[in-house]
């Protein structure tokens, strides 16, 4: 189910949460919705389960628009809010039943069903334990849980793994990496590394607007042009390897990383070949070169360039 | 009507859950059957087969009690954020207020059911009339039913539950009391207004066997005012 938001706006007072917001989400898709603390993911988030009603603007859901279809889309949306609200006084087993009466899934199938997300969110030594007897982890599976019930199309998950250890995490991850095989799931983050794990495709918000989207390694490309090198040599005079590096055709500028071990970094325009350079200058002095490695921009600068530009 | 009664059964277990049910009972039971047939104006006192002093008794406890029993309905549920999670699941806003409004009137009509040996016992001693008896707990069951959707409207209006409480009690004293009061010295219209918005007409008339149009009005309208409210103000949260 193809998520599409088109020109969408929430004001909180005179503020705008979210400022003209378009984009779309295809089946199958991952997409990791990325900004800063307060920059709309939420209030996107909300829009889009049916929770808030916008200002302006459309969602369309799987063809279900949010004027027309609201009961349509809840049917079809699984929901992990913000802080994962749970009925702490309620045992899992009974939570999750009284999730799946309220997506009226037949008695028959119940059973099934529960025992399914059971299996699949690894609860199955708890499920008799009140929530509010779980520790975070297994709070945010029951979250996971409840919004996987009803096996929706599309799944919302907001700031999944927030607060849990890294063991928890990465079990996570790897669940809504399985699980968004077949469905669209749209997933919320402040942390860069858990967005590149896990989505097919980065949006980067910031004070309600786009301003960045698309594949992590694209995003990379988009920011830094150029490319860099980390180059490392055995006994070599510095001085002369930065002559050397900076007599290369299209090298901009070389950085002294190490003086002691001979690390350089070697920044150049795009699509001159430097590393085939580096590595003949090289040969034809016979330096010993024990390291030649790409640099990749961090997704950590992109986004702190990208939202602090806006700001 | 599945949703409805989906809700209404996660509340009635929320109630049983917490003490909070049995809090009522005791406390419903205890008070009403204090004064009913130990102290004061009692049943006793008048020497008449009657249940006029219980009803009297019941409508002052319910009329403490019931705020208790719904402000945590909504306020805790928007205090934990599971508000947002019941708002996007396949259920209406209204479907979800109506569920926790017949949980509270569930509980309500249990402690009432458990006072059927007052009844009992009245019969047995002397000479009662069920017409009257009846009219009394339909009566008791209506004033509930009023101030269970006053208690709804409060508890969707804060995240506290004090608050609710207390918003809740402030309101009822209106038409509980100070609305009575001002009708005395009024007259005209505003006088038949006030005396009309005054609980006591109409849950005295009832408790004396009389069931009346206008009075049936009053409480299942106040009731349908307080749930629509409630549904207004659940809206704007998702309009705010």
């Amino acid at each position: 189910m193809d998520i599409i938001v088109k020109n969408l706006t929430k004001k909180y007072g005179l503020q705008k949460a979210i400022d003209d917001l378009s984009f779309t989400v295809k089946t199958g898709e991952i997409l990791g919705f990325l900004g800063p603390n307060g920059a709309g993911k939420t209030t996107t988030m909300n829009a889009i389960t049916t929770y808030l009603i916008p200002d302006t603007g459309t969602i369309s859901v799987g063809g279900y628009t949010l004027e027309k279809n609201k009961d349509e889309i809840k049917k079809h949306i699984g929901y992990l809010p913000e802080d994962n609200p749970l009925y702490e006084d309620m045992p899992i087993i009974d939570y999750l039943r009284f999730v799946a009466k309220l997506h009226s899934i037949p008695s028959s199938l119940m059973d099934e069903k529960i025992g399914n997300v059971i299996e699949t969110c690894g609860l199955e030594r708890e499920k008799h334990k009140k929530i509010i007897e779980l520790s975070k982890g297994y709070r945010q599976r029951v979250g996971l849980a409840q919004a996987l019930i009803h096996d929706p199309d599309v799944l919302i998950l907001d700031e999944p793994t927030v607060g849990l250890d890294p063991n928890q995490i990465k079990e996570i991850r790897e669940m809504i990496k399985k699980i968004g095989k077949k469905k669209t799931v749209i997933l919320s983050s402040h942390i860069l590394a858990e967005v590149e794990a896990t989505c097919d495709r980065i949006l980067i918000i910031n004070r309600g607007k786009i301003v960045a989207d698309g594949k992590p390694h694209e995003l990379r490309k988009q920011i830094s042009g150029n490319q860099i090198v980390k180059v490392k040599i055995e006994d070599v005079d510095i001085n002369m390897a930065v002559e050397g590096f900076n007599a290369i055709e299209g090298v901009i500028l070389t950085d002294i990383l190490d003086k002691e071990n001979k690390v350089f970094e070697i920044q150049g325009t795009p699509d001159t070949g430097l590393p085939a350079s580096i590595f003949k200058l090289c040969a034809k002095n016979n330096w010993v070169l024990t390291e030649l490695s790409p640099v990749e921009a961090k997704l950590e600068d992109i986004f702190m360039e990208l939202t602090s530009i806006k700001n | 009507m599945q949703q409805i009664l989906t809700i209404t059964k996660r509340e009635l277990g929320a109630y049983f859950g917490s003490l909070m049910a049995y809090m009522l009972l005791i406390l419903f039971l205890g008070f009403s059957g204090f004064f009913t047939w130990i102290y004061g104006n009692d049943i006793f006192f008048i020497k008449q087969a009657t249940m006029m002093p219980f009803f009297s008794i019941a409508y002052w406890t319910l009329f403490f009690l019931i705020p208790a029993l719904t402000m945590r309905l909504f306020s805790e549920e928007n205090r934990m954020g599971t508000l947002k999670l019941l708002l996007t699941k396949p259920i209406s806003d209204l479907q979800i207020i109506v569920g926790k409004y017949l949980a509270t009137l569930i509980l309500i009509a249990i402690a009432l059911a458990l006072t059927l040996p007052y009844v009992i016992t009245l019969a047995n001693i002397g000479n009662l009339d069920f017409g009257q008896v009846a009219s009394g707990y339909l009566a008791l069951l209506l004033f509930s039913s009023m101030y269970i959707s006053l208690g709804l409207l409060t508890s969707s209006l804060t995240k506290n539950q004090i608050v609710s409480v207390l918003l809740s009690l402030f309101i009822g004293v209106f038409f509980q009391l100070i609305f009575g009061m001002l009708a005395d010295g009024s007259s005209g219209f505003f006088g038949s207004l006030l005396n009309y918005l005054n609980v006591n007409s109409h849950f005295d008339s009832m408790i004396r066997g009389l069931i009346d149009s206008r009075d049936l009005i009053y409480f299942l309208g106040f009731t349908f005012v307080g749930l629509l409210l409630t549904e207004i103000m659940i809206l704007r949260k998702r309009i705010a």
